[in-house]
């Protein structure tokens, strides 16, 4: 018997049902459209048509985020392709594994500027952990394996998958066959930590009097927050997140003292400075966290744990490196006290907790009241929004100042739960990646926090969640500014608003409708809660709400250019 | 300060322009780059000459080493190892006493002449940096240099350690 002969196009398609995916984020086009066939012809996984490539990239990352699932995008050569590079470049910053199927014009015209041609592996290439270009159909099979691999192990991150025209086409076939138990001379990640690091570490951590734990998005992302809550509390430590590892530890756990960073809490930082000992765990000392790196805890012993050796040492010099995945290290750090008995010395640690609980006594994370009748402060927003889904909402950000507002009012129980661009900074963000959650968990509260600005990044994703049935909450703190922009021009600029007026802003509520969506306009106080919980009891509609706040509110506290990292105005013009 | 890297990586295409464009993308000074498959036409080897205090050094080996193509780098310079440059350069030999210096001046760096030319030798030279600048310098303060290509710096380790998969 002759073996079946399959297309490449059908080559895709099979090896992505082999990996077990559920859902492809794209947008159909010429080079692509033998796959798009095929994908017509099977049920194994939905395929889910976005309005403009981007946003699918966002879409399958924010999929990623809340699931932990390798994001699958498909778009067509040259500006499908290219539309994508903003979303890759995101889910790198922020080590999300995603696999983007790009298409490409025939073997044959490739380096002839063929009608949407691009070089997508040239373009995507400082920003994606590996990609492949595929040379013969019977490739295809293997490499999308391998691109799976690479994405969703070590550090994960974006591969980029180039397909030619010429290999999909049906009229040429090949014989199928695929492992997908990758095994690569050149890539082996590390897992476990060096046991004589861990041994030292350990050393090192039971000798701290000031210990504090600085934990980022590798617990978020290797799904260690059981581990990382068990280590806090043998230690009886502080525990700082960095943006990217809100969840990591619950919010609202004792020894969680906030976000550190440029707009973290004043505890965070100020414990960050005074420590002899940092235990940093999958975090990459990142310049929102550090200030200026000159001045960053000169006095501290630097544990640094993480599975890129790239990141140890690369601002900060790290005393201790151990470079293993974070949940495998954690355990070995647990096992390590365990064996030498550790305890930490009461009299130490509660004169530790009483240094730290005077800096909280500050309450940095806080805001000024309205007055009656005053303008809706944003903080308030958020502060309801937590009451009303009882904090269990998955909370998808855009980027600017309801980020960091989202991120210091919710306190978040779990991992996964918080979803932004952290390392990028990526506008038009939100939407998408709310939407790749909704379809991934349809019966939660899925809120995506925006500003006027950032949502008309991505505004056409509106009539995608039409399609699709995806009732997200948007909330749109609108300030009729770029606030963040507006904020720095206020504080380094003088005062000078250049380009930052978001002037003719669309009817927000009729854009929803026209959408086919609910859209609520809320501009007083008084109506603010009331709305709000309404908004939250429509379950089968997406709901925009447009919230008017107060356009001269700024993010605070905030680290003082160039300074330490505990140096920061607490509020307009007070230094802590 | 100076460091010469070995770098063993697949044979694929694209793995080169990873190398050249982590480089530039973090800002890496190359100084030369050789390459060429080995013996084992599946792997590559890169020699690159750049230079960079200890904490630099030490991210590009880590940035190189990321990379998903690479199997093995190592920094020839930490320990003892042989390096090797080769110049071809054609000089202007107009005179009689002119090529008498020429020829004089390539026997002393034990180069070869391997092509003449009407008023024309080029010269062919092995050895490391510092030989071929001092040559160079020596031929120009005689004579006309019309061209000259530099093969870049290639290096493999002394004695028993070697880079192999």
């Amino acid at each position: 018997m002759t073996d079946q002969l399959f297309s490449g196009a059908e080559m895709v398609v099979k090896a992505l049902s082999a990996l077990n995916v559920k859902y492809v984020f794209g947008y159909p086009g010429g080079s692509v459209l033998d796959i798009y066939d095929a994908i017509f012809q099977q049920d194994e996984f939905e395929h889910i048509l976005v309005r403009h490539e981007q946003a699918a990239t966002h879409m399958a990352d924010g999929y990623t985020r809340a699931t932990g699932e390798v994001g699958v995008v498909l778009a067509t050569s040259g500006p499908g392709a290219t539309n994508c590079v903003t979303g890759i470049a995101t889910a790198y910053m922020d080590s999300i594994p995603m696999v983007v199927l790009a298409g490409q014009v025939a073997t044959t015209l490739i380096g002839d500027d063929a009608f949407q041609e691009t070089d997508i592996i040239g373009c995507s290439r400082p920003i994606v952990k590996h990609s492949f270009n595929c040379r013969t159909l019977e490739d295809i099979p293997n490499i999308i394996a391998k691109a799976f691999y690479i994405a969703n192990s070590g550090r994960p991150g974006p591969v980029v998958v180039e397909l030619p025209k010429d290999l999909l086409i049906p009229q040429n076939k090949g014989v199928y066959s695929i492992n997908t138990n990758v095994e690569m001379r050149s890539y082996n990640p590390t897992a476990k930590g060096h046991p004589k690091q861990i041994k030292k570490a350990v050393k090192i951590i039971s000798e701290a009097k000031k210990l504090v734990v600085y934990s980022g998005g590798g617990i978020v992302l290797s799904d260690s927050s059981t581990l990382l809550t068990k280590l806090v509390e043998t230690l009886k430590a502080p525990i700082t997140n960095t943006l990217m590892g809100l969840g990591g530890i619950s919010g609202t756990h004792d020894n969680f003292i906030g976000m550190l960073g440029m707009h973290g809490s004043l505890e965070a930082n100020k414990a960050m400075a005074n420590a002899d000992v940092i235990l940093a765990l999958g975090a990459r000392f990142d310049d929102r966290v550090t200030n200026n790196v000159k001045k960053f805890c000169p006095d501290a012993t630097i544990i640094h744990v993480d599975i890129d050796p790239t990141s140890i040492s690369k601002t900060i010099n790290a005393h201790v490196p151990i470079v293993g995945l974070v949940d495998i290290v954690i355990k070995q750090i647990l096992e390590e006290l365990k064996e030498t008995s550790y305890t930490p010395d009461e009299e130490t640690l509660n004169a530790w907790w009483d240094q730290i609980n005077q800096w909280r006594a500050v309450n940095s994370i806080s805001y000024e009241a309205e007055k009656a009748g005053g303008k809706i402060k944003p903080q308030h927003v958020i502060e309801s929004m937590y009451r009303i889904t009882k904090g269990e909402a998955y909370v998808c950000s855009d980027v600017g100042q309801h980020q960091m507002f989202a991120a210091q009012y919710y306190p978040f129980a779990k991992p996964r739960q918080w979803i932004n661009s952290g390392g990028l900074g990526t506008m038009g963000f939100g939407l998408p990646a709310a939407m790749g959650v909704k379809l991934a968990f349809p019966d939660s509260h899925v809120i995506c926090v925006t500003g006027d600005g950032s949502i008309q990044m991505n505004i056409q994703e509106l009539s995608t969640c039409l399609q699709y049935d995806l009732p997200v909450v948007i909330v749109a703190l609108n300030n009729r500014s770029l606030g963040m922009v507006r904020q720095w021009q206020d504080m380094v600029y003088g005062g000078r608003h250049s380009s930052s007026y978001m002037e003719s802003l669309p009817d927000f509520v009729k854009v929803a409708e026209a959408y086919g969506h609910v859209g609520i306009q809320i501009n007083e106080l008084s109506e603010l809660d009331q709305k709000l919980e309404e908004a939250f009891a429509i379950k089968n509609k997406l709901v925009f709400l447009d919230i008017l706040v107060d356009e001269k509110e700024h993010v605070y506290p905030m680290q003082i250019r160039h300074g330490a990292v505990d140096e920061m105005w607490v509020k307009k013009g007070v230094k802590a | 300060m100076r460091r010469i890297l070995a770098i063993l990586l697949e044979n694929e295409p694209g793995s080169l322009s990873r190398i050249i464009g982590l480089f530039s993308q973090r800002a890496f000074n190359i100084e030369t780059l050789t390459v060429a498959p080995t013996e084992d036409p599946t792997l590559s080897r890169i020699t690159i000459a750049t230079r960079g205090d200890d904490k630099i050094l030490e991210q590009i080996l880590k940035q190189v080493n990321k990379l998903i193509d690479v199997i093995k780098v190592t920094d020839l310079t930490e320990r003892k190892h042989v390096e090797r440059e080769l110049i071809l350069i054609k000089v202007l030999a107009m005179n009689d006493k002119t090529r008498t210096e020429v020829k004089r001046i390539a026997d002393i760096f034990r180069g070869s002449i391997i092509d003449i030319g009407k008023q024309i030798y080029t010269v062919q030279l092995v050895g490391d940096t510092d030989k071929i600048n001092a040559f160079v310098e020596t031929l120009n303060h005689e004579t006309e240099i019309i061209e000259s290509v530099r093969s870049g710096v290639v290096g493999i380790s002394r004695g028993e350690k070697a880079l192999r998969v």
